[in-house]
């Protein structure tokens, strides 16, 4: 049974001004599953996931070649406007960075710029994003308190229900528990786990155990290479890469 | 070392000390109350009344009327600065607009004697060839560095991942800097905002040359007035007697202006440390 292919890099290379980043990659993953990049730090696991969402359009001096594409279809051409492309592709960060407001505003931010103006229609996007994030029970008696005041591993969970409340297909996720405690963290994880049924996830991880129990399937990056792409169970019972084997058994990085 | 810095210190009380002996001596004569409450202020005239009133409402009115031109190009700037431009053109742009800040004070008053108001009297025609509009205009345009500068830095100080937060939700630009930005680094803004009306506030010469010298009691922009500061000038320039109830009206007068600048610099102080970490 294959499912169908969400997303795709094709001859993929990324440059930060002379520094060759991501060298050649080819990949192909599938849609509602979860594809973990794990690797040493510096291998460009990051970078690659920017390219998603074409956040590195940001990053002064980087440039991407090749073709990134959604649903078959090519992110980097001109006359797609980055601001439709990240309604479809929701990212949450290393760090939980919620807007200085309150819970209510951050969830609904991604609503009102788009212009929805209703309250019905906000209330309840925020209800369903919260419950779904797992934070709702948490946080329904104080939701126009600041975000601020919530802690590190509720602040993570509000960026997923706000990057979930405008119902993207995508979510790409940087690291997102490797600024939390474990028992957010195991919330956290819990959360990819069900959220995998609706969404294609990609998550950064520099954790192995991590990417072991969250994805279906894992890519192993090294020096801006993808060095091995496969099954997650299939990649850490039996690497077909040494560079691989060395790094899920510890030995470097 | 020491010794420049206490010379320093000195004089800031000494001045402090003159302005407060002469306006103690003044308000012994003229009681607070009516100072504070009398609607007309003449006391160049053989009818003497003392009512501050009509000079706070002129230095108000061209300080509004200053920021209501800067801050809205101000912040602009700012933001254009810092989402929009490149850094070789941020290079150029900065060190521009300081330039804005290095010219003479009296060459921007006769600007708006000679150019803004002839200009905007071909607009409107009932302005007067002295008033509080084009002074404050060009008042505006003066203290625009301040709050571009300032506002750029409070602005760049924001957390980046806020940036990539807001962008990363499908946020276009001008989305992101004035939806995430601007409110993010809101106090920062305040405290300039707030520094540039100190600024406007004790600004004279731009008001003296161009806005007139007739205390009125007035929010009228069309008419002449006169501020706090240009009828310091006024009487120093003229022929009062030193020691005299006229002369000790400046006093007066610049001790209002003082706590005035006074406030709204301690104001900016405490805003700034009140919500300088609150991103961190």
């Amino acid at each position: 049974m294959s499912k169908r292919i969400k997303l795709e890099a094709k001859d993929l290379n990324g440059y930060y001004g002379d520094f060759h980043a991501l060298k050649n990659i080819n990949i192909a993953m599938e849609e509602k599953a979860v594809t973990a990049f794990i690797g040493p730090s510096g291998c460009g696991k990051s970078t690659f996931l920017r390219t998603f969402n074409r956040m590195n359009d940001y990053i002064e001096g980087f440039r991407a070649e090749g073709e990134i594409l959604i649903d078959g279809k090519d992110i980097y051409r001109k006359d797609v406007r980055v601001d439709e492309l990240r309604k479809e592709v929701g990212m949450v960060f290393q760090k939980p960075n919620p807007f200085p407001k309150s819970i209510y505003e951050n969830v609904v931010y991604g609503l009102k710029i788009q212009g929805i103006k209703k309250k019905s229609v906000l209330e309840e996007a925020a209800e369903t994003s919260l419950r779904r994030a797992a934070l709702w029970e948490e946080v329904k008696d104080k939701l126009h308190k600041s975000a601020l005041a919530l802690s590190g591993g509720q602040q993570q969970r509000l960026c997923i229900a706000r990057a979930l409340a405008i119902s993207p297909s995508i979510l790409l996720m940087d690291e997102p528990a490797s600024a939390l405690d474990p028992i957010s963290t195991a919330k956290v994880e819990e959360l990819i786990y069900e959220l995998k049924n609706d969404y294609t996830i990609v998550i950064v991880t520099h954790n192995m155990q991590q990417a072991g129990r969250v994805s279906d399937y894992t890519a192993f990056f090294y020096m801006g290479e993808l060095v091995e792409f496969n099954k997650t169970k299939t990649m850490f019972t039996s690497p077909k890469d040494e560079r691989t084997q060395n790094y899920i058994t510890g030995r470097f990085g | 070392m020491w010794l420049s810095a206490v010379i320093t210190i000195l004089i800031t009380v000494g001045i402090i000390w003159v302005l407060l002996s002469e306006s103690i001596s003044f308000f012994q004569v003229v009681p607070l109350s009516d100072f504070l409450t009398e609607k007309e202020w003449t006391p160049l005239f053989a009818d003497k009344k003392f009512g501050i009133m009509p000079l706070v409402a002129g230095t108000l009115l061209t300080t509004a009327v200053a920021i209501a031109v800067a801050l809205p190009i101000g912040l602009t700037i700012a933001v254009y600065l810092n989402e929009y431009a490149h850094n070789r053109m941020k290079q150029y742009v900065k060190p521009l607009l300081e330039i804005l800040a290095t010219i003479p004070t009296v060459v921007y008053g006769f600007f708006a004697l000679t150019v803004v108001t002839p200009f905007l009297q071909t607009i409107i025609p009932s302005l007067a060839g002295f008033n509080a509009l084009s002074a404050g205009i060009v008042m505006g345009v003066m203290i625009i560095p301040m709050i571009s500068s300032l506002s750029e830095d409070a602005i760049s100080s924001v957390p980046r991942s806020l940036r990539e937060a807001a962008y990363g939700m499908g946020s276009t630009r001008l989305q992101t800097s004035f939806g995430v930005m601007v409110p993010a680094a809101s106090s920062g803004i305040v405290v300039s905002v707030i520094l540039a009306i100190s600024r406007a506030v004790g600004e004279t010469m731009i008001v003296a040359i161009a806005a007139g010298q007739q205390p009125r009691l007035t929010l009228n922009p069309l008419v002449p007035i006169e501020t706090i500061t240009t009828y310091i000038v006024q009487v120093s320039l003229g022929d009062v007697p030193q020691g005299s109830l006229e002369y000790k009206t400046i006093f007066a007068a610049g001790i209002t202006l003082f706590v005035f600048t006074f406030a709204l610099n301690n104001l900016s102080f405490w805003i700034k440390k009140k919500y300088q970490e609150k991103y961190d």
